[in-house]
């Protein structure tokens, strides 16, 4: 049997905790027949022993022992599924506030959201938190499900009232895709088949959606990008320059320029685990053969026009995931930002979001889990596109000094909706 | 420029396993200072090796390959691993439980008892004796609810043990490796990889792979549900009938707690469409060592198991 390859797509859920995240995942797991005898076993097992009925469905995902004690989902857990027409990478992403720094760790490599909301709660202030979030970090897409339709007596008003809500908040954000689904996790309404209970509802299952939605890059390509991973010897004394590309593709004859020393070349050869290629699609870890000798390492941009900015101060967009307040003048911080890491200064914190108005408001410092503007200065010079042009060359994260922790997401620029 | 045409994208699923494989194989080599893979012998761990070879080609793999070896292995294994590793052109590290047992670290279960839990004691001595501060690993998300926790780095403290509450955030492909001293990560390149990506990708790369996992005559019984291979390390207890049945092995683990599963797949194409119909999970249906508790594998994950 040859088994065809297939496109693939990432999502991740998001939302409040106790809406029912990971229910849902649980209930078109179970109904797409993607779990194997014995893990349902497993989970059947599981729920009877904390005696709350003959299944769980979080338990299919909530796989840890303190999770499945305290009903709630602590990290992402990352599940796969595959239908007739794609195969799915599902991060379960937890709803607790102080597990944010989780929920972005799913959601910033997702192609597309999955928001799941209470019918009878509405838009709580985590599910807005999770869709700004989700919309900074560049998702485009979102499948809301409004959850929990078989407690509010599956009614048209109520889901109604939740759509109202959703839609002017995904309008500001700039969601440019949204499908919005009654459907009860509990009981499977409208997860992998259309429910009998809503019959006021013609739209799509929670499957259908998830299978209709586009798969890939959401970022407007400007040029093709190359941040040298590691340097390769070859045979006969050469070097190639190995990295994943993003932005566009590489192709030999390319003109291009090796930064920040804005060194001018083309590109001789392009190789990918040895065997020599014409191209370098998006998404490819090659290694590039450079026509002119250069001193370039680790830590150095490839670039084609339009090139990316070399900058040492950067205006960024940070989600703030450490124990003490980000300030200016606090804790030893550094910068890695594609393959550099660097020594980095908080420079000013510019403004905090306020989560409820989508505003931004004057601060001194951020908290954990808050969002803000900052200027960061950097010890050594980055190669930058802006965030939204480039999910690879905007992004970078700050790392603790002292304990190498991971304190902060950041992202070059600000969002458009700020 | 092309800026009119639509930019191509990696989009078959193999191209972006594969490439996103090699991207964390090269970060964590240039972060980290003393890398090694974790090479049990299996189909994982052969792509895992497979990738590492083609990450750094032209050049030789640059860091060793450690082998656990509880000294109950399939010979088959053994085999493969001498063969895989010369064919790499690795340098081979092998750390042994009869040593950790000889030391007097470790209690001796005898000859039949199980050293599964064993290894990790074994493995955390030889991170520190050779200071690795990272080992690869061919741990998937796919096998069992607690690896489905896991990062792709996972910070391991001192003790070499996992806190699944205390986990770094993994933003993006920003992998970050930095460890104090002591400490180390675990990397797993192919932690999205399922089964059926990982037998589809032997398939295409023509792999070479241990002669059990295809169909072949053994003399099995059965025990707690498993069929096990009879020989050095497994025994038939009273009561228990030695048949002769077509198996193959879907993981490669201890002989003594590893199952076989009755098949007939002896090609990787027959092997691939028994995977895509199979209704019990590779771990559920070969291994003994997954069985003894609701979380036996978080638990063991917190002890420093691979």
């Amino acid at each position: 049997m040859e088994l065809a390859t297939k496109d693939l797509l990432r999502l991740a859920t998001i939302g409040s905790v106790d809406d029912g995240k990971s229910t849902l995942i649980g209930r078109l797991l179970v109904d797409t027949r993607q779990l194997f005898d014995d893990q349902l076993d497993a989970v059947v097992a599981a729920s009877e022993k904390r005696g709350i009925g003959d299944l769980d469905l979080s338990f299919v995902t909530d796989g840890l022992r303190a999770e499945r004690e305290q009903g709630i989902t602590i990290d992402v857990a990352y599940r796969y599924a595959t239908t007739p027409t794609r195969k799915f990478i599902i991060a379960d992403c937890p709803g607790h506030v102080q597990y944010t720094r989780n929920m972005a760790t799913g959601a910033s490599t997702a192609d597309l959201a999955l928001a799941v909301l209470d019918v009878t709660s509405g838009l709580k202030e985590q599910t807005r938190r999770h869709l700004c979030i989700a919309a900074l970090l560049g998702v485009r897409s979102i499948v809301v499900a409004v959850n929990k339709m078989d407690t509010a007596a599956w009614s048209q008003v109520a889901f109604q009232r939740v759509v109202d809500q959703i839609e002017t908040l995904s309008r500001e954000l700039g969601f440019t895709s949204m499908v919005v689904i009654p459907v009860s996790a509990l009981l499977g309404d409208n997860v992998v088949t259309s429910s009998m209970n809503t019959p006021w509802y013609d739209g799509p299952t929670v499957l259908d959606a998830l299978e209709a939605s586009e798969a890939g890059s959401w970022e407007v390509a400007q040029g093709a990008r190359l941040p040298i991973q590691w340097v390769l010897r070859q045979p006969g004394g050469g070097r190639t320059y190995a990295g994943m590309v993003s932005g566009e593709a590489f192709r030999v004859g390319d003109k291009v320029t090796l930064l920040p020393a804005n060194v001018e070349t083309t590109i001789r050869a392009i190789n990918f685990g040895g065997e020599s290629r014409l191209e370098a699609v998006v998404g490819l870890a090659a290694d590039l053969d450079l026509s002119d000798e250069t001193d370039a390492g680790r830590g150095d941009l490839i670039a084609s026009a339009p090139l990316p900015t070399v900058t040492r101060e950067l205006e960024a967009t940070i989600c703030w995931f450490g124990e003490r307040p980000l300030s200016v003048g606090g804790q030893r911080l550094r910068l890695k930002h594609t393959t550099k890491s660097t020594p980095v200064r908080v420079q000013a914190i510019t403004g905090v979001i306020d989560i409820a108005s989508l505003s931004v408001n004057d601060a001194a410092s951020l908290a954990t889990n808050e969002i803000g503007l900052a200027t960061l200065l950097t010890a050594d010079a980055l190669v930058v596109d802006d965030y939204r042009e480039d999910r690879v060359t905007g992004s970078f994260v700050l790392i603790d000094e002292v304990t190498n922790a991971t304190v902060a997401a950041g992202m070059v620029g600000h969002a458009s909706f700020l | 420029m092309t800026t009119t045409l639509p930019t191509p994208h990696a989009t078959d699923h193999l191209d972006v396993l594969e490439s996103h494989a090699l991207f964390i194989l090269r970060e964590v080599v240039a972060e980290c200072e003393r890398p090694v893979l974790l090479f049990s012998g299996g189909k994982d761990s052969a792509v895992l090796l497979h990738l590492a070879a083609k990450a750094f080609a032209p050049q030789q793999l640059p860091f060793p390959v450690l082998h656990i070896d509880t000294g109950q292995n399939f010979a088959e294994v053994l085999d493969f691993r001498d063969r895989a590793v010369e064919a790499a052109g690795a340098r081979l590290v092998v750390a042994s439980v009869q040593d950790t047992i000889d030391q007097g670290k470790v209690a001796d279960p005898g000859h039949l008892g199980s050293r599964n839990r064993l290894q990790s004691v074994t493995l955390l001595e030889a991170i520190t004796t050779n200071s690795f501060d990272a080992a690869f690993g061919g741990a998937r998300r796919d096998e069992d609810k607690a690896r489905a926790k896991e990062r792709v780095l996972s910070f391991r403290d001192a003790f070499g043990q996992w806190d699944p509450r205390q986990q770094r955030p993994e933003l993006w492909q920003l992998y970050q490796g930095k460890v104090n001293p002591g400490e180390h990560v675990r990397a797993f390149p192919l932690s999205d990889w399922t089964e059926l990506d990982v037998w589809q990708y032997i398939g295409r790369e023509k792999m070479d792979l241990p002669s059990i996992y295809f169909a072949h005559q053994r003399d099995v019984v059965l025990r707690d549900g498993m069929w096990l291979a009879v020989g050095e390390f497994v025994e038939p207890r009273p009561g228990e009938d030695v048949v002769n049945k077509m198996v193959r092995f879907r993981t490669v683990g201890d002989a003594n707690c590893t199952g076989a599963v009755v098949s007939f797949a002896d090609t990787i194409e027959t092997i691939i469409e028994e995977v895509a119909i199979a209704n019990v999970s590779e771990r559920g249906a070969t291994r003994g060592d997954d069985k003894f508790s609701e979380t036996a594998m978080e638990d063991r994950k917190r002890e420093g198991y691979f």
